[in-house]
């Protein structure tokens, strides 16, 4: 009976996978664990995101102490709207304006990758191109018709959508990830490598971003959990010491 | 006024305590003198387990309520606050999200060991449908629960179970707007479901939990073999021959199930709070919006199988009342089961083959109708819910007369190990 | 399987059945083992539940130093601004204002600010860091009310020999301009200093502490 209920929770596992990667044309595993990668994040964010967009359930001060950067430096290369340590990141763009003038406000990206999922964000980061049928002149294949004009075109450089493509990402779904049928057609100041290194830095910081608690919890785990065990031991053989009296 | 001593005979302290208050009694009643069948097994663990983790949830639940805001304004941005900014707020949080899961797959599966164990049955058929309440309670409590953090999950699932009590004829949409306080789930439903999750139903759950232990006290615990322990005693002491006392032995042992059950939980809260994805919803990270619905609203899991039963059941007359109709048919069928099963054998141990095959088939056509209620629809996955409904009422029906057609076991007079 | 009929007596809280031989001491032990090593995680669980009603981060946030500008300050004015919630003044005391606290000193009741009511640096004759800026916390210290700022002197309906200070509405407490408390009134203990420093000569930070030179 267990075997057939471990085989139906394999089953769901699996189910649980295939309904939820929509066939993003990339994967990436955001990495938390890296401080120089988080700050190198953190500064390119202030610097080309947060003039739209706020992180306005993180505070400045939470990512000088979890980044390791020093008050000075934060105030002179992270903080551009605020003056004060303990302040929330919040964006200079005017809510109702910005809805004419965009289409949309800039959304909150506080919890964007635990909305989204750091694939999302990443796929998203890398798959704008030119459509001239567009007010801002740009696409999206993870978000088709953004409103989001292409903020990094000068370190990615420009792409457009290849035309023979179309069926291989029809069927690249299903969990596999066969990359963007896109094509850069004039080079940005930073060579695709490096494009890519420097959108999974901001990835890996929006990652931060969303629960900068996460090392906390999985710093308790293990200690917790071998406390538990010495725990489960003692209770152990209290439980078979006065088990004893029971034939 | 002369104090009548008590019987117990005890001094100091305790003593002017027990002049006053029966404590040693109840301590004597139901602990050290509460003689249980000495054969509990791996089954009997959830029934404490289940104290346990409502232990957890009213403290991390108290701890919480501290910090949280129930206005739709601020709802959102404070459970945030609490994972951010409230020193070890997001443990506090992630234990209260984490043992609302815990809390459905123990009652799952304490609620399994009663049927299995035929726990149900004379003259135990009132802790059953305590039990039964208990349930529905919980299923209420965890809805009101869900919808607190204001995501997108939250509101739009509440929309949609709301909208359920729309499907009563004549009377519906005024329920559904008395129930919401507004047009459409606003900050008026919001703070009234608050105040429902932290005050009302705990009360009454708390209630439930008390006295569906007091009458389990009352005619004492079943035990895998069916067998009634009561039926042999000590000439002298009159303890049950295959009893021993709750305490120590019980007490002992369900502390082992603690410290097993306590790695597990500690290991999703620190390393997988979101649980995939199931445990803390993706959509539930975005606040919510009443303009744009996600692509894929599910209900928590644990409510799986019983919303594919209401999605199976096709609208009759331009109504969705059918689905809702079996969807809660579903809950109360369960509190029916005393008098459904008509076999005069208790234990699935001792009862013949067909009952056990069909019992095991209904326990995977429960956790199949689950993974069906959390994957978005399709026709292969509605026909495989609308056979797995038909077989979930069919097999309890089938309780009234499937032991006429099996042999049964010789049943023990004592228990076995 | 067990025979119906004969069996042991059931088993109680009276201990083992018999024939076997109970060891206490192994019981003892293991129970108090158990018992330590469980009281011992109960109290790491139960740290952080009481931590978390600590001042949270935004309340430490909203808490934090404030800075006030003193360069358009006149003698004898008195500004109010707000620090973790209460009043915070700061008075640029004239001389003679500064004199008058030699004056009042037998009326006070704490002249020596031996009460920690104030940081180290401000533990004298002006309770300041400079004699002529006055920064303190607006609160009486007996209920909690805003005393009113009374440089006005005389004012005999105040006190006798009154010479400047802060007189509390509420219950009729009075402080000199040191906010030292008068005798014979209801609050007990002089107003109180807060940390603050200078930051440059017309700057000044409520909330942090003066870093001695």
């Amino acid at each position: 009976m267990k075997r057939v209920l471990l085989a139906i929770a394999g089953l769901m596992m699996s189910g649980a996978a295939l309904a939820s990667s929509e066939a993003l044309p990339y994967s990436y595993q955001a990495d938390t664990s890296n401080p120089a990668s988080l700050q190198r994040g953190a500064r390119n964010f202030m610097a080309y995101c947060s003039g739209c967009h706020s992180m306005k359930y993180l505070r400045y001060n939470r990512i000088g102490n979890d980044l390791g950067i020093p008050e000075d430096l934060l105030k002179s290369s992270l903080m551009f709207t605020s003056i004060k340590l303990g302040d929330t990141v919040n964006s200079a763009m005017p809510a109702e304006p910005s809805k004419a003038w965009f289409g949309q406000t800039p959304p909150d990206l506080t919890l964007e990758t635990r909305a989204r999922g750091a694939d999302w964000v990443y796929s998203y980061l890398r798959t704008f191109y030119i459509d001239s049928t567009r007010p801002l002149g740009v696409n999206n294949i993870v978000l088709p018709g953004a409103s989001m004009p292409h903020v990094l075109w000068e370190l990615q450089g420009w792409q457009v959508k290849e035309e023979a493509h179309g069926d291989a990402a029809a069927h690249g779904g299903e969990g596999e990830h066969h990359g963007a049928p896109l094509k850069l057609i004039q080079a940005g100041t930073l060579s695709p490598d490096e494009y890519e290194k420097f959108v999974g830095d901001i990835v890996n910081f929006m990652s931060y971003a969303a629960e900068p608690g996460k090392s906390l919890r999985m710093g308790i785990g293990p200690k917790a959990i071998m406390y538990l065990l010495l725990l489960l031991v003692l209770c152990y053989f209290l439980k078979k010491e006065f088990w004893r009296d029971v034939h | 006024m002369a104090i009548v001593p008590n019987p117990y005979k005890t001094t100091g302290v305790l003593g002017w305590i027990d002049d006053r208050f029966p404590l040693t009694k109840l301590y004597r009643d139901h602990l050290s003198q509460y003689y249980a069948p000495k054969n509990f097994n791996f089954w009997y663990y959830f029934g404490s387990l289940a104290l346990l983790v409502l232990v957890n949830q009213l403290i991390s639940g108290i701890l919480l309520a501290m910090h949280y805001k129930p206005s739709a304004a601020e709802a959102f941005g404070s459970v945030e606050y609490i994972m951010r900014d409230v020193p070890w707020g997001n443990i506090i949080r992630y234990m209260h999200s984490t043992g609302a899961s815990a809390f459905f797959i123990v009652v799952y599966l304490h609620m399994y060991r009663g049927l299995i164990y035929g726990s149900y049955k004379k003259p135990r058929e009132l802790i059953w449908v305590f039990g039964c309440l208990i349930f529905l309670v919980l299923m209420a409590e965890a809805f009101c629960g869900y919808v607190l953090p204001w995501g997108q999950m939250s509101y739009w699932g509440a929309q949609v179970i709301i909208s359920l009590f729309g499907t009563i004829p004549f009377i519906g949409p005024d329920i559904v707007t008395w129930v919401q306080g507004d047009y459409i789930p606003a900050d008026a439903t919001l703070n009234r479901l608050f105040s429902l999750h932290v005050v009302a139903l705990p009360f009454v759950l708390v209630g439930l939990v008390v006295a569906h232990l007091i009458a389990l006290h009352e005619v004492g615990s079943n035990n895998p073999d069916g067998v009634d322990i009561k039926k042999f005693k000590d000439p002298e002491t009159h303890i049950p021959l295959d009893g021993i006392g709750f305490h120590p032995y019980y007490t002992v042992k369900d502390l082992v199930g603690v410290s097993v059950f306590l790695i597990i939980f500690v290991g999703v809260i620190c390393f997988a709070p979101d649980g995939g994805g199931y445990l803390l919803e993706k959509p539930n990270f975005q606040e919510a919006n009443p303009l744009v619905t996600p692509p894929h609203i599910t209900p928590a899991w644990y409510f799986g199988a019983f919303y594919a039963m209401l999605r199976a059941t096709p609208s009759m007359f331009s109504s969705a009342l059918p689905g809702v109709i079996v969807m809660f048919g579903a809950v109360l069928i369960l509190f029916t089961l005393p008098w459904l099963d008509r076999n005069p054998v208790k234990s699935i141990r001792y009862k013949g083959n067909l009952t056990k095959a069909l019992t095991l088939l209904f326990a995977i056509d429960f956790v199949m109708l689950n993974y069906l209620g959390m994957q978005p629809p399709s026709e292969l996955y509605t026909l495989l819910s609308r056979i797995g409904s038909v077989y979930y009422f069919g097999f309890f029906v089938s309780l009234l007369f499937i032991h006429n057609f099996e042999t049964a076991k010789p049943v023990p007079e004592r228990v076995t190990e | 399987m067990q025979n119906a009929a004969a069996g042991p007596k059931g088993i109680g809280p009276e201990g083992a059945s018999p024939g076997s031989e109970v060891d206490q001491g192994r019981r003892r032990f293991l129970t108090l083992a158990t018992s330590g090593v469980g009281a011992v995680g109960a109290g790491f669980v139960v740290w952080p539940f009481l931590a978390s009603l600590k001042p949270s981060e935004r309340a430490k946030a909203l808490g934090a130093p404030v800075k006030a500008d003193i360069a358009g300050l006149e003698d004898g004015q008195m500004l109010t601004l707000a620090w973790r919630g209460k009043p915070v003044w700061i008075i640029k005391r004239t001389p003679a204002m500064i004199e008058s606290l030699t004056t009042v000193k037998a009326e006070v009741a704490d002249p020596e600010s031996s009460v920690q009511q104030q940081p180290e640096y401000a533990k004298n004759e002006t309770r300041s860091i400079k004699p002529g800026i006055m920064v303190m916390v607006g609160s009486c210290t007996h209920l909690g009310c805003s005393p009113t700022f009374r440089p006005d002197h005389p004012a005999p309906e105040i006190a006798p020999n009154w010479q400047g200070g802060f007189y509390c509405p509420c219950h009729g407490s009075k402080f000199d301009l040191a906010g030292r408390v008068y005798k014979g009134v209801p609050a007990p203990i002089n107003l109180l200093v807060p940390p603050y420093r200078f930051d440059g000569d017309t700057n000044i930070v409520i909330g942090e502490d003066q870093v001695a030179a």
